[in-house]
This record gives structure tokens, C-alpha cells and sequence, in this order.
């Protein structure tokens, strides 16, 4: 048995959609684990009316649902504490993504998770693959569907497993119409949604190759040690940018509401590339006390947004953005500075370059990425109402 | 060898349309093939396919038969066998063969073939047994298959070198991307060592690392076959892809600078995000020796790289990497800062940034140069 100081084991279990089975496969694994003798219980289980997936609850210990009043109706939760309290080696925690709802000690079931592993509790959870954080961006664009629960990158990393569910579109469609998945009003919105073929594929690829990623992080943190890599300044004499043994990428956001897709890029493709990733927002003091308040609103959103991402930010003081950000890029050793594209080309621009321009123009000693929006497939259907984050 | 830019046809070809449909009928009478893709033996495969077939055969309806197991098979297995109806394999020169023409005779639904990389004696009519699930399939007979990815011909050798030993059987990967349906049986690699004899703890860690590489092929694998039924889809349904879950970066190199670094890059960013590497550049006509020598020297990097290199023909330079970005589903595009800039260029915006102002939807890396 693990020392009770010792952090709990998470595995997470992968699927692209509802239905794919990855609660089945949950419980089994809680079966599997009771037959070799661990001290195993369900925290919390979402049975969404399967009549298979209940089957599989026969023998095993239950831990029961907390009830939480909020505005007139009553909410049940998983009961973190009374899980606790009842100590397993091993625990079943059903929709890692879940929200909370408000007055809940805590925001997300995943910060519950945190806890449960803190007290040495192992933890086998699900998810789907667009509820990662880093791939919102994209299925929305393909799917039209803006994925509200989110659980950052990071979460997933640290998990010492992750195994896919996987099921071909064409099955899980069959499971869909014989209601296997939603009751029939629910089935008829999905179908609208994400269970489309086409959608399903792409979801479906999403989580291979995400997997394969978690596979490949696994095993490469295992051969190698990273080697040492330099703190963020703000004085000294100009460095040239690291020969590429490495990456370092320097984010730069703006109040603009594209930042946090451009956050999601930028650490999306230095996790990719094992690469160094901050952020940092220019303005003409070193803090925001005096934007206008929406403004400072939108950034302060975007640097909290990129911290919960676990993204070192700076506000850079300067008058000057761009000579700033290659200034400071020069002196921490940057490769990639990221930025958005800008929106649309004014006829201003024509006289003034933008703020793309004019980094592209002086930091021609490295790499500057310029992020465009993405936009929606024309092909996909609006999203049809009633269906939230939680159900996908 | 550069290739010329085709494009496709706005227009659908008639010719193409009547392939599409004669295609179409050919596979609605042809079964269909399921194919169940494991990273090792031990991750359940067999058990996977022939669950399969049971909930086919007691919840469907379908006629189901077992055409083919392994010799060796573990109870779970045993206990799914029992409740299936199997048509025993026959000898030929001392070699279990699948009994292609008693499973023809019975004409089932849906036939069950674990092993699709076994080979057979010489004197049967298929030197493979996927040549035989091909006859099946052709007689309107479905499979439900299973595969080890150490048997698909074209991952042979990778998997070959980090296993440390290599098989004589193999399957054609395009076999699997002829199958309806794929599905990866996917376990942490715990789950297998079991099955792969003793050793010590560091023998034990490093068949782990094998495992976990193989285990990420797998999956590679099938995100591919997976990409490519998706483009299929798409295709086939007249909806634009203008999406895409695989990284394709597009270099853009020029007879005026030396694109090695940032050829190296792409190659790193395709390997690291398995993504594409594709070059491309713009013809022109009034190269001096020293821009063709270095176009071609670019031109040989990139073929060195691995990339897909493409000679495209355009009046525009930006305008033409565009169109062709956007009609390979570029997700980045890198372009290097022109050396050449005029003064015009310093005050409108040189191809760069006519690149950055064009790429909707597309990013743009740009490299020092």
C-alpha cells in the first residue's frame, strides 16, 4: 500500500462524445480492481438513464451525493468530504469536466479530483477530448458548439494515465437511435449537434491524436531530463535568441478579445514543442491602473486566463509596443513571438503599419508567428438550444 | 521530383461521378470489414472482436460464424467461443488455414478472423489471409477482424526497430484503409507486460518505453485512416474541409535566401505535431545563376526533409502560396523576411505582408533571414 503521504494515482479515461462508453469502461475498471482485492468506491456516477451502464453499479459501494440548495432548486454533487472521510485507495469519479454548481466549495469536479489525490486517494475519472482546454478553438470551428466546461492542459498532464475509448462515428450512431445514449427529445437535439458524422470524425481524430500525444509526453519525460533553462528578465544586455536546442515563446496579448484564442494557440504549439511559453501585455505604465476600465476588464481576464493555463505573464512598461515586446523578447532569449493577426486592414494601415508590421519588421533576427482567427465551417449547423457543455 | 500543382475542378468530372457511383454500388454489395487495431498482444483484441460478434449475433439478430482464432486463447475468450458457432480450421502441409470454402458454403452474416497477418502454405488459393478476407468481403460476406500493429507491412520497420526483432507476416496498410470501420483497442502498456515473459525491474521499465512507442503508432495509425475516411466524408458530401485535425505546414521557400532553418524548423514542428510537411515555391522565369543554385539547393533540402514539394505558377507570389495554402489545408504557412525590399515595398507592405493580411484562417511564421 502507498505511504499515506504520497499523491494518489489518476488515470483518465478518454472518449470523443457521449455514448462512446467510457463510464462502462470506468466501472469495469473499479470491478476489476475490487477482484484484485483494493478498497474501491464510486464517488460519483452519472448514469444518464443507460440501462447497461447502471448494470455494471451492481457490488459496488456507492458514496452518496451531496445536496446543495442554489436559487429554489436542488443540485447534487459529488461529496468530496464524506469521500474523505471514508478513506478508499481507490476511487470512480464520473464527468471529470463537471462545473459545480455555485456554493459548492469548489468551482470544478477537477479541483475536487486535486483534493482526493492530495489525501493519497487514487482516482479513475472520464472525459471527452473537447473539453480540453486547448482544443475549444477548433471545435468550435468545426462543430459550431462553444465547449463551456473546460479543464486546462495542464490537469490532463499530470494524469499518470490516460486511455482512449475508442468507437467508430457509425456505432455510436446506431447507439444513438436505439436510445441507448439519450432519451429521444434529448437524441434529436444531439443529432443536430455533435453527433453528425462528420463531426464525430473529426472529434474522433482529436482524441487519437490527443492521446497519442499524452502517450509520447509520458514516455519522453521518462528518458530525459529537461535541461536548465533561464528565468524571465526585465534588465541586462540584449541576448541573441537560444540557438534551437529549444523553444521560448513570448505571447503577446492585446485588450482584443482574439488574445485568448491566441493564448490557446501559442501554449498549445510550445506544449507540442516542449518549448519555454509566457505571455505579456504592453502598456505605457507597468500596470493597468489607468486603461479604460473595459479595457483593463479584457486584460486582466487574459493574463488570469493564461496563469490558469500555468503561462507566466508580465505587463511590460513601455511606450512603444512593439519596440517593447522585441526589446524584451531580445533579452529573454525568445524564439517565437506569437501575436494575432489583426482583425480587419484598415486604410490607416496603408499610412501606419500595424502592430504586426511593425514587429515583423524589427525582429528580423527571429520568429514571429502571426495567428489568424478561425472561423466557422460554413457546412456546420448552428447549434441547436438545450443541449450545454456538460452533455457532450 | 517537383510536382505540378493539379487543381481540383470546380465542376465535378462526369466521368469521375459515374467511378463515384459505380463505386458506391460495389461497396454497398461488398461486406463490410471492421478491423479491431492493437499495439501489442495482451491489450484484448480477439476478446474485443468476438464480444463484437456476440452482441451481433444475441442482440442483432445476425448470423454470425467464427472463421478464424488463435490457437493459444484465454478463458474470457474460451467462454465467448462457446456461445459463437466456429468453422474449424483445416491442415494443410501441418498448417492451420482458415476454411475459406466452408465459410462460402455457410454464407453467414458476418464472419469473425482474428490473425488477418497469418500467411498460408503455398498450395492454398491465398498466400495471406487478408487475401482471403478480401474474398469474403467481395462474396457480400462482412468480417470482423483483428491486427497487431506490429503485422501492418508499412509500420514493419519502425515497430521492428523498437521491439528489436521483426515478423515475417504482414498486412498492407492500405488493406486497413479499405476497412468501413476502425477501431483502436487501446490499455496502458501494464496490461501487456504480462505477457512478454520476466525480467528485471530495468528490463521491465524499458519494455514499457517499447510498449508506450508502439502504443503511440497505434494510435497515429488510426488517427490517419481515420483523417482520411473523414476527407472521404467530406468529399463525397460536397462539404468544404476547412478544417483540420492534423498540423500541415506549408514552407514557402524562394530562389533569394537560404531556407535550411526554416525547412529544419517545419521538419521538426511536422515531426513533433505528426503533422504534414509540405514546399512549395512560385516559378519565375528570369532567374540569375546564382537564384537558381540557390533555389535548387533549397529545393534539395526540402526532398531531404521528407516534404512534399510543389512548383506552383502564379503572377502574384503571395496570392499563389495562398490559394495553394488554402487548398491543401495549410494550418501555418512559414515565409521568411524578403532581403529585397524596395521602397514601395517598405511603405505598401512587401509578400510577406500581403501573406499576413491574405491568410485567413491560416498562420503565418516569419523567419529571419
Amino acid at each position: 500500500m502507498a505511504e499515506p503521504a504520497a499523491r494518489g494515482h489518476l488515470k483518465i479515461i478518454l472518449g470523443y462524445a457521449a455514448g462512446v462508453g467510457k463510464t462502462y469502461k470506468m466501472l469495469e475498471e473499479a470491478h476489476e480492481l475490487k477482484r484484485q482485492g483494493v478498497d474501491v468506491v464510486v464517488g460519483y456516477f452519472e448514469p444518464h438513464g443507460r440501462k447497461d451502464t447502471i448494470g455494471r453499479l451492481e457490488g459496488m459501494e456507492v458514496i452518496p451525493r451531496r445536496r446543495i440548495e442554489y436559487r429554489g432548486v436542488t443540485f447534487e454533487e459529488m461529496d468530496t468530504d464524506a469521500i474523505l472521510r471514508r478513506n478508499p485507495q481507490s476511487c470512480a469519479v464520473d464527468e471529470f469536466a463537471h462545473t459545480n454548481v455555485p456554493g459548492s466549495e469548489r468551482g470544478k469536479r477537477w479541483e475536487d479530483v486535486q483534493v482526493l489525490l492530495a489525501a493519497g486517494i487514487d482516482v479513475i475519472t472520464t472525459m471527452n477530448v473537447q473539453h480540453l482546454e486547448s482544443l475549444n478553438d477548433q471545435v468550435w470551428q468545426f462543430s459550431g458548439v462553444r465547449v463551456r466546461e473546460r479543464i486546462p492542459d495542464w490537469v490532463v498532464q499530470q494524469a499518470d494515465e490516460v486511455v482512449l475509448v475508442d468507437l467508430p462515428p457509425d456505432a455510436l450512431l446506431n447507439r444513438l437511435k436505439r436510445g441507448a445514449v439519450y432519451s429521444p427529445e434529448k437524441a434529436r437535439i444531439a443529432a443536430q449537434n455533435f453527433f453528425q458524422e462528420s463531426t464525430l470524425g473529426a472529434l474522433r481524430e482529436l482524441a487519437l491524436r490527443q492521446t497519442a500525444h499524452e502517450v509520447e509526453g509520458r514516455y519522453i519525460a521518462q528518458e530525459a531530463e529537461p535541461a536548465p533553462r533561464p528565468d524571465l528578465r526585465s534588465t541586462g544586455a540584449p541576448q541573441a535568441p537560444a540557438v534551437e536546442t529549444y523553444d521560448r515563446i513570448l505571447i503577446a496579448i492585446t485588450a482584443d478579445p482574439p488574445s485568448a484564442a491566441l493564448i490557446r494557440r501559442g501554449k498549445r504549439v510550445a506544449d507540442y514543442l516542449h518549448a519555454d511559453c509566457f505571455v505579456a501585455f504592453v502598456h505605457s505604465r507597468g500596470d493597468l491602473a489607468d486603461l479604460p476600465a473595459e479595457d483593463r476588464k479584457a486584460v486582466e481576464n487574459h493574463l488570469n486566463f493564461a496563469r490558469s493555463l500555468r503561462i507566466e505573464t508580465r505587463i511590460l512598461e513601455g511606450e512603444d509596443v512593439a519596440q517593447t515586446l522585441v526589446g524584451f523578447a531580445r533579452l529573454n532569449r525568445i524564439t517565437q513571438i506569437f501575436l494575432a493577426r489583426p482583425r480587419r486592414p484598415s486604410r490607416l494601415a496603408l499610412l501606419r503599419p500595424s502592430l504586426v508590421q511593425q514587429v515583423v519588421r524589427l525582429a528580423r533576427d527571429m520568429q514571429v508567428t502571426v495567428v489568424a482567427e478561425r472561423h466557422r465551417a460554413a457546412a456546420a449547423a448552428a447549434p441547436a438550444p438545450g443541449l450545454n457543455g456538460s452533455q457532450i | 521530383m517537383a510536382q505540378n500543382l493539379v487543381l481540383r475542378p470546380e465542376r465535378p468530372d462526369p466521368d469521375e461521378l459515374l467511378r463515384k457511383v459505380m463505386a458506391e454500388e460495389a461497396r454497398e454489395r461488398r461486406g463490410k470489414l471492421k478491423v479491431f487495431l492493437g499495439y501489442a498482444s495482451g491489450v484484448g483484441k480477439s476478446l474485443r472482436m468476438l464480444d463484437e460478434g456476440r452482441r451481433r449475433k444475441e442482440r442483432n439478430g445476425e448470423d454470425v460464424v467464427v472463421g478464424a482464432t488463435q490457437l493459444e486463447s484465454t478463458t474470457d475468450v474460451r467462454a465467448l467461443l462457446e456461445r459463437l458457432e466456429v468453422i474449424p480450421l483445416r491442415y494443410v502441409e501441418g498448417v492451420p488455414v482458415m476454411d475459406i470454402d466452408a465459410i462460402l458454403q455457410r454464407k453467414p452474416q458476418v464472419c469473425l478472423v482474428d490473425g488477418l497477418a497469418h500467411d498460408n502454405p503455398l498450395s492454398c488459393r491465398h498466400r495471406h489471409r487478408w487475401e482471403e478476407v478480401d474474398e469474403l468481403l467481395d462474396n457480400g460476406i462482412s468480417v470482423i477482424a483483428s491486427v497487431n500493429l506490429q503485422y501492418i507491412e508499412e509500420q514493419h520497420d519502425k515497430v521492428a526497430q523498437i521491439r528489436g526483432r521483426s515478423v515475417e507476416e504482414t498486412v498492407p496498410q492500405a488493406f486497413l484503409g479499405r476497412a468501413t470501420e476502425i477501431e483502436v483497442v487501446d490499455a496502458p502498456p501494464e496490461s501487456c507486460l504480462g505477457c512478454e515473459g520476466p525480467g528485471g525491474e530495468a528490463d521491465r521499465l524499458r519494455r514499457e518505453q517499447q510498449l508506450a512507442q508502439l502504443r503511440e503508432i497505434a494510435l497515429l495509425l488510426a488517427a490517419d485512416v481515420v483523417d482520411h475516411q473523414l476527407e472521404r466524408y467530406l468529399l463525397e458530401h460536397g462539404m468544404e474541409q476547412i478544417w483540420s485535425a492534423n498540423e500541415r505546414f506549408l514552407v514557402w521557400i524562394t530562389p533569394y535566401g537560404d531556407a535550411g532553418p526554416m525547412l529544419e524548423s517545419g521538419s521538426r514542428n511536422a515531426r513533433r505535431f505528426h503533422g504534414e510537411l509540405i514546399v512549395a515555391y512560385v516559378a519565375r522565369p528570369d532567374l540569375t545563376p546564382a537564384e537558381r543554385a540557390m533555389l535548387d539547393r533549397n529545393l534539395k533540402l526540402a526532398r531531404e526533409a521528407g516534404a512534399d514539394v510543389h512548383a506552383l505558377d502564379g503572377e502574384d507570389p503571395a496570392e499563389t502560396i495562398l490559394a495553394f495554402a488554402r487548398s491543401r489545408g495549410a494550418t501555418q504557412i512559414f515565409a521568411a523576411h524578403g532581403s529585397r525590399q524596395t521602397w514601395v515595398e517598405r511603405t505598401l507592405g512587401g509578400p510577406v505582408d500581403r501573406l499576413i493580411r491574405g491568410a485567413e484562417g491560416i498562420d503565418v511564421r516569419v523567419f529571419p533571414q
